[in-house]
């Protein structure tokens, strides 16, 4: 099986690896980049804690095979924080205790900063509808949108 | 597996003629890499067609109609200014389709080409009256939607062949589509019934109907009976009625667990007189 060599650039540093053709994006950050934070909970698409961003795009990493990072620019939980300060939604998650196992939480916070990028104003509907396909088996859901809710307030208040 | 970038169409046609075993064009991957992933299918082949020039286009073409690359996302029509506009029940069935991840990759003809009776986007489009231009080894073809599935997982498509575009007719004036689903819960499922109406009126009286059913027979279905009962009438009771009795006497739907066939059945009939309403409303300018 030959192997492809790819570049792309993630979290806005160049980064280059090989890979088996079948990989998933997935695969590859985990296992040959060590960005651990995607996790993989179906490698299906229906659980979304793969989330990541493809140019700013919120897609399933496991649904994206690695070669197809050609290029492109990617994002992930760990490019969330700068450096040792936490994002908003990050402080809001910690503060509302909306994660138990944590395994959800990347992917939802991945998920969460795209809508508030998009919409900084969502309703309550607009957010449990853009983060229905990241599935929390711990929290029932509600300290998530309230997480949310209460960090997309602060942003615009702060801006 | 061998992984293929062509840059034209008529080289993703050639690589494809070509190979021996299996092969997939990777779209949005959606249902190409849940496959490869299960192991349900490993393509030998699998070519990329997203390195073609204007495949992530939308294009308001000069007749008025509108051509949609093969690699537009769902998420690209719903934030495109104006093919909602026009087609809000097509715009509204591939926005039903999976989650906001799903979205920003999942396209069209992906979703055409996969052959689930239950794809939503594809009763929407077969309504719609589009068609699709196909490349292949003898040239190129244009085929209507809903002669381009012949069975669950299966197309009409030859080898070699691989779909260029896609095309929606120009919407014209007093006109309105929308496409409804039922599913067991609110989001993220497959459909039990799909139901797609796209029909044009003279003053208050239909002039035009197109019907078509998901998810109630082994492809998605247009239903001619079903539109010729609307053309002539006001949607009162009596057109209703009759839109429900032929929608429901084309289903020939499987029977399980989260549908019997006389759910199903019924469901069509349902679906299909509340799509008509809107799509009616729309027609008369209710842009809602
Ligand atoms: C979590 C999840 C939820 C989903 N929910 C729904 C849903 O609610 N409703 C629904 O209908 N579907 C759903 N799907 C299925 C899937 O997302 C859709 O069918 C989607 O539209 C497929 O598009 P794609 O671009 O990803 O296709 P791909 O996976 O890239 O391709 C699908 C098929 O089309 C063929 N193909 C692609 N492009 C061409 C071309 N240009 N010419 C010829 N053949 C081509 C490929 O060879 C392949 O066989 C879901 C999938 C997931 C993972
Ligand atoms: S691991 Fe990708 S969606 Fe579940
Ligand atoms: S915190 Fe455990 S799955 Fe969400």
């Amino acid at each position: 099986m030959s192997m492809i060599h790819v570049n792309t650039k993630v979290n806005g540093d160049e980064a280059e690896f090989l890979c088996d053709p079948r990989e998933t994006l997935l695969d590859v950050l985990r296992d040959q980049l060590n960005l651990t934070g995607s996790k993989e909970g179906c490698g299906t698409g229906d659980c979304g804690a793969c989330s990541v961003t493809l140019d700013g795009r919120l897609v399933c990493s496991c649904l994206v095979l690695a070669v197809e990072a050609e290029g492109h620019e990617i994002g992930t939980v760990e490019g969330i924080a700068e450096g040792e300060t936490l994002h908003p939604l990050q402080q809001k998650f910690i503060e509302y205790a909306a994660l138990q196992c944590g395994i959800c939480t990347p992917g939802i916070l991945v998920a969460a900063k795209s809508l508030l990028e998009k919409n900084p104003d969502p309703t309550e509907s607009e957010v449990r509808y853009w983060l229905a396909g990241n599935l929390c088996r711990c929290t029932g859901y509600d300290k998530i949108i309230r997480a949310v809710m209460d960090t997309a307030k602060d942003m615009r208040e702060a801006s | 597996m061998r992984y293929h970038t062509p840059d034209n169409f008529d080289e993703a046609s050639a690589l494809a003629a070509q190979a021996s075993g299996t092969t997939r064009f990777l779209a949005g991957g959606t249902d190409v890499l849940v496959q490869l992933r299960s192991d349900i299918v490993t393509p030998d082949d699998l070519i990329d067609i997203k390195h073609i020039p204007g495949v992530r286009e939308i294009t308001n073409e000069d007749h008025g109609g509108w051509r949609i690359g093969v690699a537009v996302s769902g998420a690209e029509m719903t934030e495109h200014p104006r093919l909602e506009l026009d087609w809000p029940g097509v715009v509204e069935a591939m926005d039903l389709i999976g989650s906001t991840q799903v979205q920003g990759r999942a396209t069209l003809v992906g979703n055409l080409c996969n052959g689930s009776p239950a794809a939503d986007a594809v009763p929407a489009l077969a309504a719609a009256g589009a068609h699709v231009t196909v490349v292949g080894p003898n040239g190129s073809r244009e085929i209507a939607v809903e002669d381009v599935p012949t069975g669950p997982g299966k197309t009409c498509l030859e080898k070699g062949e691989v779909i260029s575009a896609l095309h929606l007719p120009r919407r014209g004036h007093a006109a309105g589509d929308a496409y409804l689903r039922f599913i067991p819960r609110t989001e993220m499922d497959i459909a039990v019934v799909g139901a797609a109406i796209n029909l044009r009126l003279d003053g208050d009286t239909i002039t035009e109907a197109r019907v078509a059913l998901g998810a109630v027979a082994p492809t998605v279905r247009l239903v001619p009976k079903a539109g010729a009962a609307l053309i002539g009438s006001t949607l009162d009771e009596a057109a209703l009625d009759k839109l429900a009795r032929a929608a429901r006497a084309a289903c020939n739907p499987i029977d399980d667990r989260r549908g019997t066939i006389k759910f199903r059945t019924k469901v069509a009939g349902v679906l299909a007189q509340r799509a008509a309403k809107i799509a009616y409303a729309r027609a008369k300018g209710d842009r809602k």
